[in-house]
């Protein structure tokens, strides 16, 4: 097989459209170790990215030595990545893996054992219950742990400590896309699916590098676009990406707007549609709510008007329009270029809107795709590890929380819902000034990945919070905590995920942690005992140990609710090629496409949420909510755009924005322990636009430094794939593997620069519009 | 029709003031990061309604002999200064809630005004500002929801 970090999408294997995609096995062992060694596969999906490509896990003498793609599976019909290639094993056996808990002695990390790391957090946990209860604790965790931990872990906080303060980094990658969905028809879950690649016409990519973020996924839509009767491609990105000359290359348009204004874009090619009358009147009328409010939001959005606020052509937005207006079958797809940048949720709700007003929802190749950012993300929206309950509920409705209230035997008021769970952005705040004084991070590195670093830095490292980080290694998050706890990774323990198109796989135990490392799952329920939670009846609370366990029990709080778990179990699943939720009684062998009826989870009684203004995230009320009836039609909602939170002035005349490269995932804790992907893409660097770089003398390699009022770095310059006005910075990029370099020292981690601000409604923090300047500091 | 000009001067002097306390809450709260945009974005609309009403202000007056010191009154020592804190915060946010729903019942009493005199142009202005008065106190009683546990609570004491 060819080096996939060159050769990254593989070859093409071209067709038309409606016929099936094709099979091709990718394949890759560790250096010396053949097909003949292996001594087993064990079925898994990649967590590599959002895609969760189905995979089988080679194992060799009690080690993970590759992986196979599954030939048959739905998502990816064998193919992987280069990072699931390459970056899914090797860091299992890395040397640096954390094997024995550390405890924080005289401000060094020592090791010890067990009893003594979790006897800590139990003794601080109790100590500040009793005085303070349980607001004084959070929980941050990720887009990487199974559905079972997650679930888990939402009810020993929800139900056995009883604090609203938990999230997930799936907040920093997915959040607006749950916001979207619940905003515009009732409840989270993704209404398209992969599938309508074969069968789309147009496809519409809004801030979506899927060339390098969902790799498997673009080789998907190449072998369409290099076939008979290939759809048209849209890019929206202010980069020249691999999806911006595709799209050129089909017919289609890049358009690359000015960061910061996706929004003034999406209703200038809504307000097209209503102007040439491409909607379906008959399906609007009777499936949504809200048509004359959109057009009055969208009345002043002239393609004249949109070029001047984007920069962009007006021929561009109109002939977008066109194609979106006029193509039979249309495939959105929607991520980080509009989720982390400005007014996020407003703009993904825009895309929504494009679809109800042409009645292109839950039909083939007529598909919406929000994507997530992580393979598990959608695990923790559904269980209720981050800032939503289990199950799709409404905290906002008395009769969703007596309902779990009912399934774990506890007080409804212990389920803490008199408020919108906390986000992360604000768990880190309430840190900050102080009233959250234990703070458990799980598998994710926020010194890192959250905007403004050094201001996380800063409440990471701070007495007056008692920070638990558990984790695979000691990242620099875990560099500040008080404990830190060695975890299993993928492969080392059992547990369901769902990817961005609600395919659900098993993974399977492959081999043992390093160590005395213990699964999340082991750790969560550890801790739960030794804090003796109970419920009603006094059984442990929770009542379950094993991964089987814990999946039945949510299988049982996902029954009746949208997100429909009741036909899936630990058995159907193993070594299945993916199912998608719900599979129940109606449907059970799953459900390729959402709302395919037109009927929506918008019943006051049944939505998740009732609603938000999409300018200032006001809550609407359940009285207003039940006032306009929806009963199942879906919202079309606009908002006016507004100009992004800190504009380009004389001092910082850029605009800096940030996103992801092929090679790496999150900061690198696995990826940069391939030694192939690691080569391939070792350093940050920015990118500058021709004019922007000529203007200030730079040339291509050049040192640069990057300033914003916040902070700074210091790399290498890459000229030409940005429009003018913008810098581009990878952000997976910090310090860990630099020698001798302490955090904050690195001058390469993007997150310096980037702003503690966030959307209104979703709550995900804006990483792509800050000020910021650039200085040449001389030939490489 | 002096009365209704009382009721006009009334509007735009609310309007203003409160324009100003969201934006004296937003610089006074800056480093609560979605309270400083969101007061800012908010006091915004404060001036769009008033630029709605210049038009009509300029047909009917704008009387400032009588009563239309009250908004002043209200805010005046309120939120010129904001107080410390999550309860400090909290606090803020009830004040611009008090002066918003004094905003809310002036547009409800210019809208019945309207109503009466079959001016349209006027009711519509009434009737497009009432709505973003009601943004305006929705993201307030949110905001002050999402607040209030952690700042009864846990709050740290200042």
């Amino acid at each position: 097989m060819a080096d996939r970090t060159t050769d990254v999408w593989g070859e093409r294997s071209p067709h038309g459209r409606g016929t099936p995609w094709s099979t091709r096995v990718d394949l890759h062992l560790h250096d010396g170790v053949g097909e003949a060694d292996v001594d087993r596969w064990v079925p898994s999906a990649c967590v590599l990215c959002s895609n969760g490509c189905g995979c089988d896990i080679a194992v060799k003498d009690g080690r993970m030595v590759g992986v196979r793609g599954r030939a048959d599976d739905v998502v990816n019909r064998g193919r992987l990545g280069p990072k699931g290639l390459y970056a899914s094993t090797p860091w299992a056996s890395d040397r640096q893996r954390l094997t024995r808990p550390l405890v924080r002695e005289g401000g060094r990390l020592v090791a010890t054992d067990w009893d003594t790391a979790l006897g800590r957090v139990v003794a601080e946990s109790q100590r500040l219950l009793a005085e303070n209860g349980p607001l004084t604790h959070g929980f941050y965790t990720s887009g990487q742990l199974f559905l079972e931990e997650y679930y888990t872990l939402g009810v020993i906080g929800k139900a056995g400590l009883g604090t609203p303060h938990m999230d997930g980094n799936t907040r920093l990658c997915t959040a607006t896309a749950a916001a979207a969905l619940k905003e515009s028809f009732g409840a989270d879950g993704q209404p398209g699916s992969y599938d309508d690649v074969e069968h789309c016409d147009a496809l519409f990519s809004w801030g979506h590098n899927t060339a390098e973020t969902q790799t498997v996924l673009w080789s998907r839509i190449l072998d369409r676009t290099h076939g008979a009767a290939p759809p048209v491609l849209v890019c929206v990105d202010p980069r020249r990406t691999a999806v911006a000359a595709e799209a050129e290359r089909t017919g289609g348009v890049h358009l690359a707007p000015q960061v910061g204004t996706n929004l003034a874009l999406v209703n200038g090619i809504t307000r097209e549609l209503l102007e040439h009358g491409w909607i379906d009147e008959d399906w609007v009328a009777a499936h949504t709510l809200g048509l004359d409010d959109l057009r009055e939001v969208v009345a002043p959005y002239t393609p004249e008007a949109v070029a001047r606020t984007c920069g962009v052509a007006a021929a561009d937005v109109e002939r977008a329009a066109e194609i979106f207006g006029r193509s039979e079958r249309v495939l959105s797809t929607v991520l980080q270029g509009f989720y982390q940048s400005h007014q996020a949720t407003a703009s993904a709700v825009g895309v929504n809107n494009l679809h109800l007003l042409r009645g292109m929802v839950g039909r083939p190749g007529g598909g919406i795709l929000q994507m997530n950012g992580q393979p598990t993300a959608q695990n923790n929206r559904e269980c209720g590890a981050d800032g939503d309950l289990p199950g799709f509920r409404n905290w906002d409705n008395p009769a969703h929380v007596q309902q779990l209230a009912d399934l774990w035997d506890v007080d409804p008021l212990t389920i803490p819902h008199w408020a919108p769970p906390t986000n992360a952005m604000q768990i880190f705040s309430y840190a900050e000034q102080g009233s959250i004084e234990l703070l458990w991070i799980s598998a994710t590195n926020p010194a890192v990945s959250m905007p403004e670093s050094a201001r996380i830095r800063r409440i990471l490292a701070s007495d007056r919070c008692f920070v638990v980080v558990q984790d695979l290694f000691l990242t620099e998050t875990a560099e500040l905590a008080d404990v830190v706890l060695p975890a299993a990774g993928w492969g080392e323990k059992t547990g369901a995920f769902t990817n961005a198109d609600r395919t659900v796989h098993l993974s399977q135990q492959a081999v043992d942690p390093p160590g005395e490392a213990r699964s999340d799952l082991d750790i969560f329920l550890t801790y739960a005992r030794m804090m003796g939670f109970t419920d009603r009846s006094g059984r442990p609370l929770p009542s379950w140990s094993t991964p089987e366990e814990a999946f039945d029990a949510w299988r049982d709080a996902s029954a009746r609710r949208p997100v429909d778990y009741t036909r899936l179990t630990h058995e159907r699943l193993r070594g299945a090629d993916g199912l998608r939720w719900p599979v129940n009684a109606a449907a059970p062998d799953g459900t390729v496409r959402l709302y395919g009826d037109g009927v929506f989870p918008t019943a006051t009684d049944v939505c998740e949420t009732y609603g938000h203004d999409l300018l200032t995230g006001g809550a609407v009320t359940e009285q207003e909510h039940r006032a306009l009836a929806p009963a199942g039609r879906a919202f079309l909602k606009g908002a006016a755009f507004t100009p992004p939170h800190e504009e380009p002035s004389a001092e910082y005349p850029l605009l800096f924005t940030t996103g992801r490269t092929v090679h790496h995932f999150h900061t690198r804790t696995k990826t940069a322990r391939s030694r192939r992907l690691q080569d391939a893409a070792p350093d940050a660097w920015v990118e500058l636009s021709a004019t922007d770089a000529e203007g200030l003398g730079i040339a291509e390699g050049d040192l640069v430094r990057v300033e914003s009022p916040r902070g700074a770095i210091e790399v290498r310059a890459r000229i030409g794939s940005v429009r003018e006005g913008a810098v581009f910075a990878p952000f997976h990029y910090g310090t860990w593997d630099l020698d001798g370099v302490a955090p904050g020292e690195g001058h390469r981690q993007a997150n310096e620069l980037t702003m503690t601000v966030w959307d209104p409604v979703s709550k995900q923090p804006c990483f792509k519009t800050a000020a910021c300047r650039v200085v040449p500091l001389g030939r490489s | 029709m002096l009365h209704l000009a009382t009721y006009v001067g009334l509007a735009d002097h609310s309007e203003a003031t409160l324009a100003d306390s969201f934006r004296a809450v937003a610089e006074g709260h800056a480093a609560v990061a979605d309270v400083y945009h969101t007061c800012r974005t908010l006091a915004g609309l404060s001036d769009t309604h008033r630029e709605l009403l210049a038009p009509v202000a300029e047909r009917y007056g704008e009387d400032e002999s009588d009563g239309v010191d009250e908004p002043e009154r209200l805010h005046a020592s309120g939120l010129a200064e904001v107080r410390s804190g999550e309860i400090g915060l909290l606090r803020d946010l009830q004040d611009l809630h008090v002066l918003a729903d004094l905003v809310r019942t002036t547009w409800l009493v210019i809208a019945q005004g309207a109503q009466g005199l079959r001016d349209h142009e006027l009711l519509d202005v009434a009737r497009r500002a009432a709505a973003g008065t009601q943004r305006q106190t929705s993201w307030l009683d949110t905001r002050i929801r999402a607040a209030a546990p952690q700042a009864l609570i846990v709050a740290p004491p200042r």
